[in-house]
């Protein structure tokens, strides 16, 4: 059974003027346990909005989906955040830090809404994912002295410290220049690998998507698996990948 | 528990990053919690001054005074003495002191300073709270001395020249014979003439007081508060039974009370509104910093927050913010209620002893506080629970 099962999902938002603007439409997609998969696409494709729904922010207009079998638009406000919390972590383009609270604030906030011996120990657990990915040494910065990458760092450190199932990457490179991108997305891979965690990456970048197991595009609002043109660069990049 | 706690760290984490904003909007709060307190602590304390003031004059609020006389002519000697005995023998009365005036000329060298006489009994000092300055109040024993006890006032001292005695002292009074007699307490000069209490058998060995009260004595009975409105009624009846007409007239004059209370409750309510205009402080800065951090909040979501814990969390906020403050204005209010020269007014007043902080008024305006704060931080929590996630975090 798949971890994530989207069947023939659909997303739309009423306008003023009365008509509809539909987003998503008929997404079918099937994501397993410990799997990578990349949905690239260009600005305006609905990629986000595709990802909020898998990461129970949203919900779709139409369609079914299922996380670890469960029907998600059965469960109430209250289940929905609760396995929000447990199942998932996001990494956004904007790293969305907490302005103002430390780097260890930042990482042990989603342990504020824990329970048990994470919420107790939410210091010690934050203060080893900083050092997991590399960032011990700036436990107590604030964001707005960290640079772009070591931001992003902290926000995969954050994703990462409930230990959540699948991880949901909505651009994560997009704020960051190709060595840092770089450096991020093998991070994310390596954590993520090493968890065992789903990784699902949203980005406009072939190079990263490349990356993934498997790949597929969204083009207004339609999900399909790379052209053969496509498929092209992302080998392309794997191969220049491999030799580097 | 832990989402208790997570709640709780939450709110206090929030005050703490935004702690410029929250003390400028807490400063309204802050102002009214203190004058709060200090009005309602000034009232407290003048109401306890007033009692104490009012019982030290008309003894304990449940006290009445019983008045009786012959229905025709004179009273026979110890006839009145002997009706109250029996009033205070009838209904078990614990605290009671029949109540006379006389006065005697006490001369010391060449000036007589004429001296008033309270002649009481024992108990009188418990029913009007009566605690001397130096040396101790009237007891039964004394009744037995040869000497007569005294306890005078400070100008009594001050115009026979023993102020600087510490009782008990003999006091030599001339007269035909002279009459050693003994002071054993002092109590503040109210009034401002010369005055002594001393038990009934001591005007007898007075030189020069004569025998007797002076007139007709009275009888004050300090009452459980239950039985004084059956003991009202049934005294005339009572005393009718000795032969005797009289009367029972409660002492209490609790309208200066009542005024004081009217008072105090209208400031009272300035303060609430005064409160209230804080909290619409509170409630602005809340609503306007929510509105900015709706990005965070959205965020917090993504995080596995659910809507009632960002509530929980927001509405936290204004209420521990409101709670400090109100904690800190009652300090400042006890800092200088307690600090304030009140021994000064007191004085003056006659009253023996500072009033002490009321508890209950720092209590008030702690908790008032606290509530408001609850109140002002409604809209902003139910504007924070309103926003969806997605749209939170793309704000």
């Amino acid at each position: 059974m798949s971890l994530l099962h989207l069947d023939g999902v659909g997303r739309s938002v009423d306008l003023p003027d009365g008509s509809v603007l539909p987003i998503l439409t008929g997404v079918d997609l099937e994501v397993a346990e410990g799997e990578h998969v990349a949905i690239v696409g260009r600005s305006g494709s609905g990629k986000s909005t595709l990802l909020n729904i898998l990461g129970l922010l949203d919900s779709p207009t139409s369609g079914a989906y299922r996380v670890d079998g469960a029907d998600a638009g059965s469960l109430s406000a209250r289940r929905r955040g609760r396995m929000r919390g447990q199942t998932f972590g996001f990494v956004f383009q904007q790293f969305n830090l907490l302005p103002r609270r430390s780097a260890t604030e930042n990482v042990a906030t989603p342990l504020l809404y824990s329970s048990g011996t994470a919420f107790w120990q939410r210091r010690r657990l934050a203060r080893a994912a900083l050092e997991r990915v590399g960032l011990g040494h700036r436990a107590d910065a604030l964001p707005e002295r960290l640079s772009g990458g070591e931001q992003q760092r902290v926000a995969i450190a954050r994703s990462l410290v409930r230990s959540p199932r699948v991880l949901l990457a909505d651009e994560p490179t997009g704020s960051l220049d190709v060595d840092t991108g770089s450096a991020v997305m093998d991070l994310l891979e390596e954590v993520t690998t090493a968890a065992g965690s789903t990784l699902v990456t949203i980005t406009h970048d072939l190079s990263v998507a490349a990356r993934a197991q498997r790949q597929y595009r969204l083009d207004h609002g339609l999900l399909t698996p790379l052209s053969p043109d496509d498929l092209a660069v992302v080998t392309a990049h794997r191969s220049a990948g491999a030799l580097a | 528990m832990s989402a208790l706690v997570g709640t709780l760290l939450e709110a206090w984490g929030e005050v703490r990053v935004h702690r410029a904003r929250v003390v400028l909007s807490l400063v309204g709060v802050l102002l009214a919690v203190f004058a709060m307190t200090i009005v309602t602590a000034a009232g407290d304390m003048g109401r306890q001054a007033f009692l104490e003031s009012s019982e030290r004059s008309s003894g304990r609020s449940t006290t009445v005074q019983v008045t009786a006389g012959p229905r025709e002519g004179a009273a026979a000697p110890g006839q009145v003495e002997a009706a109250y005995a029996q009033v205070v023998d009838r209904y078990g009365i614990t605290w009671s002191s029949t109540t006379g005036y006389g006065q005697v000329d006490v001369r010391i060298g060449q000036t007589p300073v004429f001296t008033q006489l309270r002649v009481v009994e024992a108990d009188y000092g418990v029913i009007h709270r009566i605690v001397p300055s130096s040396g101790r109040w009237l007891d039964g024993s004394d009744a037995d001395r040869l000497s007569p006890a005294l306890v005078v006032n400070e100008e009594f001292r001050t115009q026979t020249g023993t102020s600087g005695l510490v009782p008990p002292y003999a006091l030599e009074l001339p007269g035909s014979p002279s009459v050693t007699a003994t002071v054993v307490g002092v109590v503040d000069s109210d009034p401002w003439s010369p005055m002594a209490f001393v038990l009934p058998s001591a005007p007898a060995l007075l030189p020069g007081a004569g025998t007797g009260y002076g007139g007709t004595p009275s009888l004050e009975v300090w009452l459980p508060p239950e039985e004084v409105d059956a003991f009202v009624a049934e005294l005339p009846g009572a005393l009718a039974a000795s032969g005797l007409d009289g009367s029972a007239t409660p002492m209490s004059d609790d309208g200066v009370l009542k005024v004081l209370g009217y008072v105090q409750w209208g400031i009272r309510a300035l303060s609430l509104f005064a409160l209230g205009l804080g909290a619409l402080g509170v409630l602005n800065v809340g609503i306007v910093t929510v509105r900015q951090r709706i990005r965070e909040i959205g965020v917090r979501r993504a995080l596995g927050a659910s809507s009632a814990r960002v509530f929980a969390a927001i509405m936290l906020e204004s209420v521990v913010a409101t709670a400090a403050a109100g904690a800190l204005g009652v300090a400042l209010a006890v800092a200088v209620v307690v600090n304030l020269p009140l021994e000064l007014v007191t004085d003056d007043l006659g009253i023996s002893e500072v009033p002490r902080f009321p508890v209950a008024a720092a209590l008030e305006a702690f908790l008032s506080a606290t509530a408001v704060g609850a109140l002002a931080g409604l809209v902003p929590a139910t504007i924070a629970v309103r926003s969806r996630v997605i749209d939170a975090i793309r704000y």
